[in-house]
């Protein structure tokens, strides 16, 4: 039987006594505040524009041209935020030497780690909820459909798990924090943007590279598109990261 | 309660701990004495089931560590070497935090355990503080509060007393010799004083190896082979040390410091099957000589602990 609850618990009031949680959920704040601003200001710009030219109006889609960018912009700043997030999960634990008496107690490994992970997945989605205000202010001056709402959440939720995955992982492997983030921040930033090799490879490598980037699997759901497969390559991220996180700490412990 | 057999850890190619067995009886206070680096946390790290041993068995109250590492856990509670708590959280939210870990779940029975531990630690009055402000003492303290929740039947204590000031030495030994009888305690420390005081027995491990196991008492006796007598003469140290050797059952006088006027005081090595104070006593009588003091010393744990350190070292 799983014992997560207290690891949960103090991770939670953790992030919440430190500054981290309030710092992380500001800037995400900003940030995501002002790429809505913006998105909203150039479409009520070109819908002004569209008023003297028909033309246009075909062209005009609240949800491709203001919904689909806004989630695209949520995933770019969850990339940032996210190994701020995870850093210290582990590494601090390791440096400050608390994981010692944390080992002893009668925990298994998964309590330990499922605890933290679930730990970072609230602090992460708390500014993603307070993004729904954005949301239900443009629903209160326009018809927006609900789906590719929904969609673009969900894809958010579950490309959040898979960061946050690999996030502990570094941060298992290291006892410095910075040196966690940054990796963290190169390897999210790399199989983001690994899919743009895929133009000048050859067709097999091309597709496997387009495949095990973080960025195309997250377009269709800011698109309103819930493809399994995209659902299936974040599970199986995030588990595949909480494995070997799991792994990391027993080999940790075996060589003590 | 406890019982390792043939227990051996390696680092690579260090070898922390080498083929140490003994036992500890339930109610016992066992001591584990040596200095840094002969093994002593690395053996209690493998008890605890931080790391698993690279040989051998560790079993606590019957159940394998490497096996059932839950059930022991659940038995014992431990006090690291550095006592490294959550430096943010408040002392009671951490011994609740705690709490909830050993599987107290109903919220009343957590309230009177933290606060039956809180009390018997002596931390009522800083259980709204947040530990990294806590003075070395009271975190020491918060650990051994932490150890303590969840009655655990063993405590397995790394090195309890370091960096704590006199006073404070003093109340967790007594702390400590009032939670043994009814629970298994394990101790680590480098103060040998300390053992003398608190444990039922030593275990001498150097290079992890264990040179000696027994009560306190009996490896006084067994290795003090040579008694030592301290006396203060007055008159010429020649004479004294001449007068002296001829008494029968003295192996060697030695002239030790010197005191006030004339007197000086001498060290007389004797073999320990004959208490030779009475003619010791004679002797500088009736060479005319003036006694000061006659007292018989025993050797010191220390002495002991030195002496089986560096015979090991000169077997090797």
């Amino acid at each position: 039987m799983l014992n997560i609850t207290p690891i949960f618990k103090k991770e939670v009031g953790s992030y919440f006594l430190s500054p981290v949680a309030y710092v992380v959920i500001t800037i995400f704040l900003v940030l995501s505040g002002y790429f809505f601003y913006s998105s909203v200001a150039y479409y009520s710009l070109v819908s002004m524009q569209a008023i003297q030219n028909p033309y246009m109006v075909s062209g005009l889609n609240l949800t491709e041209s203001l919904i689909s960018p806004f989630f695209a912009n949520i995933g770019i700043i969850a990339m940032l935020i996210i190994p701020m997030l995870t850093m210290r999960l582990f590494a601090e634990e390791k440096k400050s030497g608390t994981i010692e008496l944390l080992f002893t107690y009668p925990l298994k490994d998964l309590d330990i780690l499922l605890g933290k992970f679930f730990a970072a997945t609230v602090v992460y989605l708390t500014p993603i909820a307070v993004t729904l205000v954005y949301i239900i202010f443009i629903r209160s001056m326009a018809e927006l459909p609900v789906g590719p709402i929904l969609a673009g959440y969900l894809g958010l939720i579950l490309m959040g798990e898979a960061f946050i995955a690999l996030g502990i992982l570094i941060s298992s492997t290291t006892e410095n924090q910075i040196v966690a983030a940054i990796i963290t921040f190169g390897l999210l930033l790399l199989l983001w943007v690994i899919g743009w090799a895929a133009s000048f490879t050859g067709p097999l490598f091309g597709k496997i590279l387009t495949e095990i980037s973080l960025i195309k699997h997250f377009q269709n759901f800011s698109k309103g598109v819930i493809d399994i497969k995209d659902v299936i390559f974040y599970l199986a991220f995030t588990f595949y990261g909480l494995f070997l996180t799991s792994r990391v700490l027993e080999s940790k412990r075996w060589r003590g | 309660m406890i019982e390792i057999q043939n227990l051996t850890k390696h680092f690579g190619h260090i070898k922390a701990v080498e083929n140490v067995s003994f036992t500890v009886r339930k109610g016992e206070i066992l001591g584990f004495l040596g200095p840094n680096g002969a093994g002593k946390t690395t053996t209690m790290r493998v008890l605890t089931g931080y790391f698993p041993p690279t040989e051998g068995k560790v079993k606590v109250a019957g159940f394998d560590i490497t096996e059932d590492p839950m059930a022991v856990k659940k038995r014992f509670g431990y006090l690291p070497e550095n006592v490294s708590l959550y430096t943010d959280m408040r002392v009671n939210d951490y011994l609740n935090f705690v709490g909830r870990i050993k599987g107290i779940r109903r919220r009343a029975l957590l309230k009177q355990k933290v606060a039956n531990v809180i009390e018997h630690c002596g931390l009522g009055n800083v259980q709204k503080r947040t530990i990294g402000k806590l003075s070395k003492g009271y975190r020491q303290r918060v650990g051994l509060a932490q150890a303590l929740l969840g009655d655990p039947e063993v405590l397995i204590l790394d090195e309890p007393t370091v960096g704590l000031d006199p006073k404070q030495i003093v109340e967790i030994r007594k702390l400590i010799k009032e939670l043994g009888g009814e629970r298994t305690i394990i101790l680590s420390t480098h103060i040998l004083p300390e053992v003398q005081m608190i444990c039922e027995r030593v275990i001498i491990i150097n290079d992890g190896k264990i040179v000696a196991i027994d009560t306190p008492d009996n490896l006084n006796r067994q290795l003090s082979k040579k008694l030592t007598i301290l006396m203060e003469i007055e008159g010429e140290p020649q004479k004294v040390v001449n007068a002296l050797q001829n008494v029968d059952g003295v192996i060697e006088v030695k002239q030790k410091a010197k005191k006030k006027g004339k007197v000086r005081q001498y060290e007389i090595l004797t073999s320990p099957d004959k208490d030779v104070r009475r003619e010791l006593a004679h002797t500088v009588f009736e060479n005319q000589l003036g006694l000061y003091e006659l007292k018989s010393v025993e050797m010191s744990l220390e002495e002991i602990f030195l002496k089986l350190v560096t015979q090991e070292e000169h077997h090797a």
